[in-house]
């Protein structure tokens, strides 16, 4: 294990964990879509998804143009600030 | 990330030689429930040069949510019982002993078994206390007959309760007392009694459930209330205070709830679910106020009473927010955040916070409410966002209530990943 130790520090410098976290407005999300947005049983993933796809499926929950079941509700509290900052997280994660 | 990357990175951050950290600070949390583990992995996954400690008496954790489908026998105990590997497993001490004193200047706490702890900031989320004697006749030793079931503990209360149901006779009544605001999950009570239902109907449906409430009003009324009448006609009897419903004396011998103006109710099975106030070591430490709950700032969730002690969960007045396990998560992580800001000389983060509680009323049927919540303008107070949030739309919506059902559950496991995964 010692042998990895040098690569793995050189790793964390270079590449934060931290950095990789879900914003504190899209924390709420991992919730119910579960970890990194990767999809919980019946509660669809976010992960991976297209960022411009991911805010514009909110924008249309907002505006009720969309049937929904909880989003609509959810997403009429959030500002378009931070759905960008959660669609742009999510975007990045791996399926 | 796979389980042995994760190791080693944890490996290689917490030793202090080869990453220079921007600080070695002290997370150290007490209350290893929804509030306190969701800020342990929070503080762990977000913050790496945090040391946390988390101090917790239980060596595994069962949920107040999802027990109420244990009495309806959809669930077992092991079901929603957690343990405290997975924090460990991401570098978080874990201690099993209580908390019993802290000394806010010193900034140590000190346990049961005799050690101290040092902090350079500590998140409090030790729950609740149930107020033994509030309602005259209920003490510990009443609760053995006439379980509470609303702090699991080791999940005995659950199971007690349970056996209670199996052991009731057909035709039997099911008697429940609900207090007035605020309390642990204000859903809770009503979601219980459409558990017991189910169950009930199944098994012995020419029983009653009597359900007598110290308010006049309560958490998604009509979409409950609907669905008994849907689901469970004839079989609920709901009491508001101003039809003397508040249940001011319990007798465990007689098996009788006695009421405001003095009428007694007979029942074979007595759930008490008494008034409540923030855990013990919140007051012992002087951290309440008159309430009996802790006032606390709403972006940075210290104390008012001691700032440097930030306090999440149940035991706090969390505003407009409900008391929920959702609400102990959201804002275990803005106050992880706060403090961590803190120790590095920046401002708190700006803060949301969410809420959605569901609940289970029948098979393939959950209802919910929803709340987006942010500090006013002057951070003196926590409001609701104006249009947003509310409860599930009223009527014949089945698609609607058997996705709410399977949301519910995609919930659950999510959450409890979120604190112990
Ligand atoms: C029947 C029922 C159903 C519910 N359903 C839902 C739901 O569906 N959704 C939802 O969001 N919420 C639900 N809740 C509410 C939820 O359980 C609480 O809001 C949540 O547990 C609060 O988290 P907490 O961290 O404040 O307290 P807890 O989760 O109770 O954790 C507190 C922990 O602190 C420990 N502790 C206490 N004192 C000390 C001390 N001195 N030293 C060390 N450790 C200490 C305790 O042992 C405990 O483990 C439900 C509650 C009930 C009763």
């Amino acid at each position: 294990m010692r042998l990895f130790i040098p690569a793995i520090a050189a790793l964390v410098l270079a590449a934060p964990a931290w950095a990789q976290n879900a914003p504190l407005a899209a924390q709420a999300c991992l919730s119910c879509h579960g970890a990194n947005g990767a999809g919980q049983g019946g509660v669809p993933g976010l992960a991976g998804r297209d960022r411009a796809e991911l805010v514009a499926l909110m924008a249309a929950f907002r505006a009720n143009e969309r049937p929904a079941t909880i989003m609509g509700r959810i997403t009429r509290g959030y500002s378009e600030a931070e759905i960008a900052a959660s669609a742009e997280y999510f975007s990045r994660q791996g399926r | 990330m796979t389980t042995t990357r994760r190791a080693l990175l944890g490996a290689a951050i917490t030793a202090p030689a080869l990453v220079q950290a921007q600080t070695q600070a002290r997370l150290l949390i007490i209350g290893g429930g929804f509030g306190g583990a969701t800020a342990a992995n929070f503080a762990r996954r977000t913050y790496p040069w945090l040391q946390v400690t988390l101090v917790e008496p239980k060596t595994s954790f069962v949920t107040c949510p999802y027990g109420n489908l244990v009495l309806g026998g959809f669930r077992q105990i092991a079901d929603i019982t957690h343990s405290y590997d997975g924090l460990r497993a991401r570098g978080v001490t874990v201690v099993h002993d209580w908390a019993t004193g802290i000394d806010a200047n010193a900034r140590s706490v000190r346990l049961q078994g005799g050690q101290s702890l040092g902090y350079d900031r500590l998140i409090l989320s030790p729950g609740i206390a149930l107020r033994w004697g509030a309602i005259e006749g209920y003490d510990e030793a009443a609760a053995q007959t006439m379980p509470h079931a609303w702090v699991p503990g080791d999940g005995a209360q659950t199971l007690l309760l349970r056996r209670q149901l199996e052991a009731m006779p057909d035709g039997g009544v099911v008697g429940l007392a609900i207090p007035g605001n605020p309390f642990r999950c204000p859903p809770g009570p009503y979601e219980r009694i459409s558990m017991i239902a189910a169950y009930l109907k199944r098994h012995k449906p020419r029983s009653k459930i009597l359900a007598l409430d110290a308010k006049e009003a309560f958490s998604k009324q009509g979409l409950f209330q609907d669905a008994w009448a849907a689901l469970y006609p004839g079989m609920i009897e709901w009491v508001p205070a101003s039809r003397d419903g508040r249940v001011v004396r319990v007798d465990p011998r007689a098996m009788e709830f006695e009421t405001e103006f003095g009428t007694r109710h007979k029942l074979d099975v007595a759930n008490v679910i008494p008034p409540q106030s923030a855990a013990r070591i919140a007051a012992d430490v002087g951290l309440t106020d008159n309430s009996g709950w802790v006032p606390v700032n709403p972006v940075t969730f210290e104390a008012r009473a001691a700032a440097n002690i930030h306090v999440v969960g149940d035991a706090n007045i969390p505003g407009p927010m409900p008391k929920s396990g959702f609400v102990a998560n959201t804002t275990a992580k803005q106050a992880v955040a706060a403090a961590a800001a803190a120790l590095r000389g920046e401002a708190a983060p700006e803060a949301v916070y969410f809420n959605t509680c569901y609940s289970h009323v029948g098979d393939d049927y959950g209802i919910s409410v929803v709340g987006v919540f942010r500090p006013n303008a002057e951070a003196t107070a926590i409001v609701e966002v104006p249009n947003s949030g509310g409860v599930s739309p009223r009527g014949n919506l089945p698609d609607q209530r058997r996705l709410e059902a399977t949301y519910a559950d995609s919930w659950y496991a999510s959450i409890t990943q979120d604190m112990f995964g």
